[in-house]
């Protein structure tokens, strides 16, 4: 109860000794838009973790051996596992559901035990330690990227990408019947996912001084596949909803932190059972919304379909 | 190097029999049960409670563990699969329940110390423990320069006769009848009276039970005990082992099981521990996208 007493009387006081949380939240804000945009396409891949990793390495590696400033290291860290992501995607989009699934964890834990484990240059087991890591001035871009990727991405699903993507999501067959041409639009969604994965995973070595191989294996994704689940993926905000609750919620009941599995997994299992479609689904705020907010939003609505 | 070929069939053992378990589940139910690995753990975590902490002959604990695991089958049922098979949810929903369960399996345990609420289960918490010298006796023979330890002998017998009776009881009893029916068609198994609902929870007793066994032998001879052997060991090399093998196909599960033994071994020996962990998630890669159908051409499923 402190924590909001806090958060609504003393924001300063509360953003200083909150700071690392924040950072946390907003790193799994970045991650959940990850998710969310492959979620959103109908397609359930577990390969977040994975790009994370080549985001991450790949910046931490340029600002070690090369002189480039470090928002062209995090770029490029973004953009290579966008291609990685990218090569990756050519063989495994063919499989669906389950088998998808289960192909792009064997991507993370082969890119894990299999190539950075290996690789001198990656610092195998030890990881590797970050020279440029800031954790106070890291917030800064990480609270800047949130609004603007929600809002990219809030903009993108209104678009004729988007619409393509919701046909797939409901209805393969009759989406590619239409003239949809599901693997690219598959292959794109994999891709802007693998992007913004790549993205956070980079910017959360800024607040790091270290990266460590074991953050970026399946229990990772899976905890970036809870925000999903439990936010919903009817639109972008569930997501980032079910990341800031399930990240802040330790914090909240600290008598439960050290049981934090226990309770992500009974809220796990409750929402799946019971809300489908996440705490922010269709008419999921309705619940908590003010009536006027409703009415407005229903005007809109009639307005919108005229 | 035969030594290391006795090593992959002991540990090839285990694989086959946590994933018969696994598969049989997907066969039968369509769901991936992602908390099969917890089960797993939580059979060698009972046996050893029940043998250090309450104190009893190894025997009777084993059974009494496996028993547990049936059960925690059944509750996997009923608390996270069947509400959705109710809803009528695309089989995802109940992969991410099981996912739900196996995070609460693996803290409940891993928060387990002294004076906590699930003493009477676990003292340890996150540390790794073994099972005290002489719980099972275990003499050793030296066959041409060999050396076989008895309760790896143990594992493999075990495991051959166990994956034995259940191919017998799939293929020759009603019980395997039903169950394969239910695999095939759903619906026009209802309708020829059999209790789809009855046969799915014996499925997940069976399977969990399996998968229990498969914890106990695993944590007695091949390895510590610890909340994350499930997960860590054979969570991921299980779904190797039945994607290898065919999906849903229990034959392809036992040889998988042995394959992925033998190819970590061979991996270990030309290349070292460190791609031995990796090359069990490169082979599912491959398989999965060269060959979804399986190496030994289980039928094609219509969802792929």
């Amino acid at each position: 109860m402190d924590f909001f007493i806090q958060l609504f009387t003393d924001p300063v006081g509360f953003y200083n000794q909150h700071e690392l949380l924040i950072a946390q939240i907003g790193i799994n804000a970045l991650l959940a838009i990850s998710i969310f945009v492959t979620f959103y396409s109908g397609q359930l891949t577990l390969a977040n973790a994975g790009f994370m990793a080549i985001g991450a390495y790949t910046t931490v590696i340029m600002s070690l051996y090369l002189p480039t400033p470090l928002p062209l290291n995090i770029l490029v860290g973004a953009l290579l596992a966008g291609a990685i992501g990218f090569l990756v995607g050519l063989p495994v989009l063919r499989l669906r559901g389950v088998f998808l699934a289960i192909a792009t964890i064997g991507f993370v834990e082969a890119l894990r035990l299999g190539v950075i484990l290996n690789v001198p240059i990656t610092g195998e087991g030890q990881g590797l330690k970050n020279p440029s890591a800031d954790p106070l001035g890291g917030i800064v871009p990480i609270l800047i990227s949130v609004p603007i990727l929600t809002y990219l991405v809030w903009r993108l699903t209104h678009t004729r990408l988007g619409q393509a993507w919701a046909a797939i999501r409901e209805d393969e067959l009759a989406a590619s019947s239409n003239g949809i041409n599901v693997p690219v639009y598959k292959m794109v969604a994999f891709v802007i996912s693998a992007i913004v994965a790549g993205y956070a995973g980079a910017l959360e070595t800024h607040i790091n001084f270290f990266v460590d191989p074991t953050e970026y294996s399946v229990t990772r994704t899976i905890q970036i596949l809870t925000f999903a689940v439990v936010g919903g993926t009817t639109n972008v905000i569930g997501p980032i909803v079910g990341a800031i609750f399930l990240t802040a919620l330790p914090e909240i009941v600290r008598q439960f932190a050290a049981y934090r599995d226990v309770v992500n997994g009974i809220i796990l299992i409750l929402v799946i059972i019971f809300r489908p479609q996440g705490i922010v689904g269709r008419g999921g705020l309705a619940i908590i919304a003010p009536r006027w907010w409703t009415r407005w939003r229903t005007r809109e609505r009639a307005a919108a379909a005229h | 190097m035969t030594q290391q070929v006795l090593n992959a069939i002991f540990i090839g053992s285990i694989y086959a029999l946590f994933a018969v378990g696994y598969t049989l589940v997907f066969g039968v139910l369509d769901v991936l049960n992602l908390a099969h690995s917890a089960v797993f753990m939580l059979g060698a975590v009972i046996t050893y409670s029940l043998v250090v902490l309450h104190g009893l002959p190894f025997l009777p604990a084993a059974i009494i563990a496996i028993l547990v695991c049936g059960l925690l089958g059944l509750l996997i049922e009923f608390v996270a699969l069947r509400p959705l098979r109710r809803r009528d949810a695309p089989p995802i929903a109940a992969l991410i329940s099981t996912i739900g369960l196996a995070l609460i399996f693996v803290a409940i345990v891993e928060q387990a110390t002294q004076g906590t609420l699930f003493s009477w289960l676990w003292q340890d918490g996150a540390n790794s423990v073994r099972f005290p010298a002489g719980t099972v006796p275990n003499p050793t023979y030296h066959v041409g320069g060999l050396t076989i330890e008895g309760t790896k002998l143990g594992i493999l017998g075990l495991s051959v006769v166990l994956m034995l009776v259940l191919g017998y009881v799939m293929r020759f009893t009603q019980v395997g009848r039903a169950l394969r029916a239910v695999a095939e068609n759903r619906r026009a198994a209802t309708l020829l009276g059999i209790n789809v609902d009855r046969i799915f929870a014996s499925t997940l007793f069976v399977s969990s039970a399996l998968g229990g066994l498969a914890g106990l032998l695993f944590g007695l001879s091949l390895s510590d005990i610890s909340p994350y052997i499930g997960r860590d060991q054979v969570e991921l090399k299980g779904l190797a082992v039945i994607v290898l093998g065919g999906m849903g196909s229990i034959p392809g599960a036992v040889l998988g099981g042995y394959l992925l033994g033998l190819i970590e071994v061979f991996a270990f020996v030309r290349f070292g521990s460190n791609v031995e962990a990796g090359v069990a998630f490169a082979a599912l890669f491959l398989v999965l996208v060269l060959r979804p159908q399986g190496l030994f051409g289980a039928r094609l499923r219509e969802r792929l």
